[in-house]
């Protein structure tokens, strides 16, 4: 980080200020950087909490109001914590023809958290996505890297119950 | 160059090249409608409503991002156009409140003005629109973000002109929105209540609240006229409805271009304010009673000429005033020169820049700013030195911020970090007082590493050997240990500056208000003239002027030495010259400043004051002492716009007026000579100043009796030779700068161009003193006082304005926090400072914007104030006290829960 800014009245922890200054290491201080060292910030830090984000500013020396602009624009950017494990429910075409919107009730229900949220103990966020490109399956779902298809209302519940057992054990 | 010929709507025209189509329309006066297009913003083509047809071409352009092209044929009004724009203004309506009946933007809307001209009479009932709420969160203005077209102009101009980027577009889509981060309150955000986003609002989405209700825009009545508060000379409109004051706009000056801050903007409610002396008052038995204006007028001329026999001339003295307009500052030096017959007349001016006006006239020969401030962007490298700009001179801030977001370096100079030090490439956070030595200091590296500019040393300037010789010491090694500012910083301020070509030095009060003031100019001026950067566009010495007037009060002549002009009082040539106008023998001897009329009213040597529109209770230090001299008087009349500090020590007061009440001229901190009109009738039985001078000289036996503020300015120009070829029919577009010696002289913007008003430039060695008292063990912290963006001086305005007032209600100490640490001191803490004079009861603001060992209290505070703390060691030659450094002790008060 090539700027000379003093960032000691930001309330942020010592192990995140670290964390930061790793990431602001690898980009020069310019605007441009601030779409990857946003990236990088969610990615150690499961999304961007306010402080980091006035941290980033003052560091590349972007307005804050601009950083929160970038990052409210995007939809890979989140302001909220997240969940351990992310659901994307798909809402494509195909899926919606064969009962995304039952699957997506199912989650909500189950989760007890209407879509675009996380649940109260940050361990599931339910996202709906426009397709993820798997019509064939149709009606699908992806817990994070994982897809299925072909799901009913029953399954939901299924698979909810096979992915907390799986957390458990682990 | 060569030119582009083209045609736009068969009109046969040329431009230069890189013009837009826009620009080429606008200078022919051709109309094309605009919503996000603003001359001095960037151009983003996002309205997409100056979309014209150019003959050839199958797509439709927008007219404010296209350049021009050698043979192009544009149309701006085809069929196919209007039909675009319409469809283009029904998609805009489309997500807009119909709502022109009842908004306060109706009348002056560019929506509504192009829906009328292009025909689009509904806006379409289904679909969706934004539903937001009404954010009503600040006193300033409504931002009603339903009615936001998202043109970005307020985005652009927050960021691109006034630096602030406090807003900007959140979230995409049907979402988008103008908001501060997290659509936070403006006032959590870096907002600066500017309003120049409410300036360009081209609809009904951001208003003034001082309007709401009050009327519809053809109602009001508009006066340009000069802003009163601080020194830059901003030009504004006041809108006027039934004598009332409701609305304010910026002005197109050439300090402000359509820019203000927001006490200009927001802060003059202070003129209706119900605690307006609207009746003189005389005290009887201890308590001001009303009286009639013969009254008051014949009892203060009566005592004023009783003590004048008694006791001689010069037992009296006069303060003149800084808010007031030349005008009247020439009648009060006039009046008490050949009325009381004292020169013992003087004005704020010397608590603020009086070591200027010393210091430059000697290196010089002309103690102003030397450059306009238009200029500031043409400078390579800007150094800025005891002067926190962005909150005392906020336009000219703005021009700075806008300078380094163009590349050009800054370097700060300042104990605090303060907003413009956390965009300098140098921040040099020296000890308070120690400016000598680093000015020394960096003279020296520009000496050593040869960057000084012999060939101007040479031919424009005199002394050059004995200042090399005492700069020979001030390596940046030794001017590290008196300064505590690392040597590495110093060189490399000293090589930026140094190697610029147009090199610019803007200072302010940091500089001056030292026991050492004098010679800390003359330190700006070495190194100004070291570097050959003193006489062209873009650089120079600019001493920034804190109030609107106070350049103008000077040049008037109200200070004890001189008479208008800086002509010398013990020349026997031009005093003949002023006995002849005036037409009475006229006092030879000097008169006393300020700081030495307060100790000599406490002496018994002065018996009485004329204290016109100053406030010394709270703007001198050590007020006790100011209190004790003030209460020693045997006559004191005030003539003020409030019951002040120091109206309610007075045997008498009289009821002046704003500066919206009056007509006359300000001169500006650039030396521009700008009217000031009147806009409303003066509030009760106020009277304007000028006339009231007037009466009291007449009652005193002595003819002076003026139609106008014009006729006196006429009086002004012939004894004036500076101010030789102004008049009210010059100004009255647009202002001049002095010198402006005849009637067909342009002004001059750039001083010292063809030489120096001196002849040559002189250098005068000085040498590092520090200030008068030091911290020690009683005393352990240094003290600095300033100014805070939301208040003006001692407050009487600002603190009526309820934005302001809002903004800021209270005054603070600022204290770094390993400082308060070790005092066992939060922030928000109620603090005792004390220092040698007195104390004060005042809240903590734990900030790492002082360094250690450093505390800053803003001086407009009656209630905490500075002043009682501060130092009154003067400077042997300017006599301006030592504001911004003493020694103080800071303590926690136990708050009445831990008592109790």
């Amino acid at each position: 980080m090539s700027c000379s800014v003093c960032l000691c009245d930001i309330e942020l922890s010592d192990e995140d200020k670290s964390t930061l200054d790793d990431i602001l290491a690898q980009y020069p201080c310019q605007e441009s950087s601030l779409i990857p060292v946003l990236q990088e910030t969610q990615g150690q830090l499961g999304y961007l909490p306010r402080p980091a984000m006035e941290y980033v500013a003052k560091a590349l020396k972007v307005p804050f109001a601009r950083v929160y602009g970038v990052a409210s624009f995007y939809s890979q950017f989140h302001l909220q914590p997240r969940g351990k494990h992310i659901i994307r429910v798909c809402q494509g075409t195909a899926c919606h023809v064969r009962g995304a919107k039952e699957i997506l009730k199912a989650f909500e229900d189950e989760l007890g958290v209407a879509a675009g949220n996380t649940t109260e103990d940050l361990e599931y966020t339910l996202e709906v996505v426009a397709c993820i490109g798997a019509c064939g399956l149709a009606p699908t779902v992806m817990i994070d890297d994982e897809t299925y298809g072909r799901l009913t209302p029953r399954d939901v519940r299924k698979l909810l119950r096979q992915t907390k057992k799986a957390a458990k054990a682990q | 160059m060569k030119q582009i010929s083209l045609k736009i709507n068969d009109q046969e025209l040329r431009a230069k090249p890189g013009m837009t189509i826009l620009d080429v329309a606008r200078e022919a006066g051709i109309e094309i409608p605009t919503l996000c297009f603003h001359e001095e913003l960037s151009r983003v083509g996002a309205c997409r409503l100056c979309v014209v047809e150019v003959v050839g071409g199958k797509k439709l352009f927008p007219a404010c991002t296209t350049p021009v092209t050698d043979g192009m044929e544009v149309l701006t009004h085809s069929e196919r156009i209007n039909a675009r724009r319409k469809a283009l203004l029904e998609l805009y309506l489309s997500d807009h409140p119909a709502d022109c009946l009842a908004c306060e933007k109706c009348g002056n809307c560019r929506l509504q003005d192009y829906a009328y001209a292009y025909g689009v009479r509904t806006s379409p009932e289904d679909g969706e629109r934004s539903q937001r709420q009404l954010d009503e969160s600040n006193p300033f203005f409504i931002r009603d973000m339903e009615k936001c077209i998202l043109c970005g102009q307020c985005v652009r101009m927050c960021g691109e002109i006034v630096g602030a980027h406090a807003i900007d577009f959140t979230h995409r889509g049907f979402q988008a929105q103008v908001a501060a981060a997290y659509e936070m309150p403006l006032q959590e955000s870096s907002c600066v209540f500017c309003g120049n986003c409410v300036a360009v609002c081209p609809v009904g989405a951001l208003i003034p609240r001082s309007r709401v209700g009050q009327g519809r825009t053809w109602e009001f009545k508009t006066v340009t006229t000069t802003c009163t508060y601080c020194g830059v000379g901003c030009v504004l409109n006041l809108h006027v409805k039934g004598d009332r004051l409701v609305d304010v706009s910026p002005g197109n000056g050439p300090a402000n271009r359509g820019k203000l801050c927001v006490k200009g903007r927001f802060g003059l409610d202070f003129i209706h304010h119900p605690e307006r002396l609207t009746k003189p008052l005389i005290k009887k038995d201890g308590r001001f009673v009303e009286s009639t204006w013969d009254e008051a007028l014949d009892f203060t001329a009566r005592r004023l000429s009783e003590i004048k026999h008694a006791h001689g001339s010069d037992a009296l003295g006069v303060f003149a005033s800084a808010k007031c307009t030349n005008e009247e500052n020439y009648l009060l030096q006039k009046f008490a020169r050949a009325v009381l017959g004292t020169n013992n007349v003087d004005h704020c001016a010397r608590l603020c820049h009086a070591s200027t006006v010393v210091g430059l006239a000697k290196a010089f020969g002309s103690g102003a700013m030397t450059n306009s401030i238009p200029e500031v962007t043409l400078a390579d490298t800007i150094l800025v030195t005891g002067s926190n700009t962005t909150e005392a001179h906020p336009v000219i801030g703005y021009l700075i911020k806008q300078a380094v977001a163009q590349g050009k370096k800054l370097i700060v100079i300042d104990p605090r970090r303060i907003e413009l030090a956390e965009l300098a490439d140098v921040h040099l956070q020296l000890l308070p007082g120690t400016n000598v030595a680093l000015l020394n200091g960096l003279a020296h590296v520009i000496i050593a590493e040869g960057l000084a500019d012999e060939e101007y040393i040479a031919s424009r300037t005199e002394g050059f050997d004995k200042l090399k010789e005492a700069l020979a010491k001030y390596t940046p090694e030794y001017v590290q240990k008196l300064t505590s500012v690392p040597a590495d910083l110093i060189r490399k301020a000293a090589r930026l500056y140094g190697k610029a070509d147009r090199g610019a030095i803007y200072y302010s009060m940091g500089i001056t208000q030292h026991s050492q003031g004098t010679d800390n100019v003359l330190a700006v001026a070495n190194l100004a003239m070291l570097t050959g950067n003193v006489g062209r566009e873009g650089t120079g010495v600019n001493p920034l002027r804190g109030q609107n007037n106070v350049q103008g009060a000077c040049d008037m002549g109200a200070l004890p030495n001189v008479f208008p002009g800086y002509q010398s009082v013990t020349k026997p040539d031009l005093r003949a010259k002023f006995t002849e106008a005036w037409g009475i023998d006229l006092p030879e001897k000097p008169g006393l400043t300020i700081t030495e009329m307060i100790p000599a009213s406490l002496s018994g040597d002065i018996k009485a004051l004329y204290i016109c529109a100053e406030n010394p209770m709270v703007s001198d230090p050590d007020i006790n002492h100011v209190r004790k001299a003030l209460e020693n008087l045997e006559f004191l009349v005030v003539q003020d716009i409030f019951l002040t500090e120091t109206a309610q020590l007075a045997d008498v007061v009289l009821p002046g007026t704003t500066f919206a009440e009056k007509d006359g001229t300000f001169t500006s901190t650039e030396r521009r000579v700008q009217r000031v009109r009147k806009a409303i009738s003066p509030r009760g039985e106020s009277r304007p100043d000028w006339q009231i001078i007037c009466e009291l000289a007449r009652r005193m036996g002595c003819k002076m009796e003026y139609q106008d503020p014009s006729a006196i300015m006429d009086e002004i120009s012939s004894l004036t030779p500076s101010y030789g070829g102004i008049d009210y029919v010059r100004i009255d577009k647009e202002g001049l700068c002095w010198p402006c010696p005849t009637k067909t002289h342009p002004g001059t913007p750039c001083l010292h161009a063809q030489g120096f008003t001196r002849g040559l430039g002189k250098f005068t060695p000085v040498e590092a003193i520090g200030p008068a008292e030091l911290p020690d063990d009683e005393y352990p912290l240094i003290l600095s006082t300033g100014r805070n963006l939301y208040h003006f001086h001692t407050g009487s305005m600002s603190r009526r304005s309820e934005g302001l007032d809002w903004r800021i209600p209270e005054g603070y100490v600022e204290i770094n926090p390993a400082t308060a640490k070790d005092l066992a001191i939060k922030n928000g803490d109620m603090v005792r400072v004390t220092s040698r004079r007195g104390e004060i009861e005042i809240k903590a603001r734990v900030t790492s914007v002082v360094p250690e060992g450093i505390i800053f209290i803003p001086f407009h505070f009656a209630e905490s104030a500075a002043n009682i703390l501060t130092n009154p060691a003067l400077d042997p030659v300017a006599k301006i006290p030592e504001f911004k450094a003493c020694a103080a002790r800071i303590e926690k008060l136990e708050s009445l829960e831990e008592v109790g």
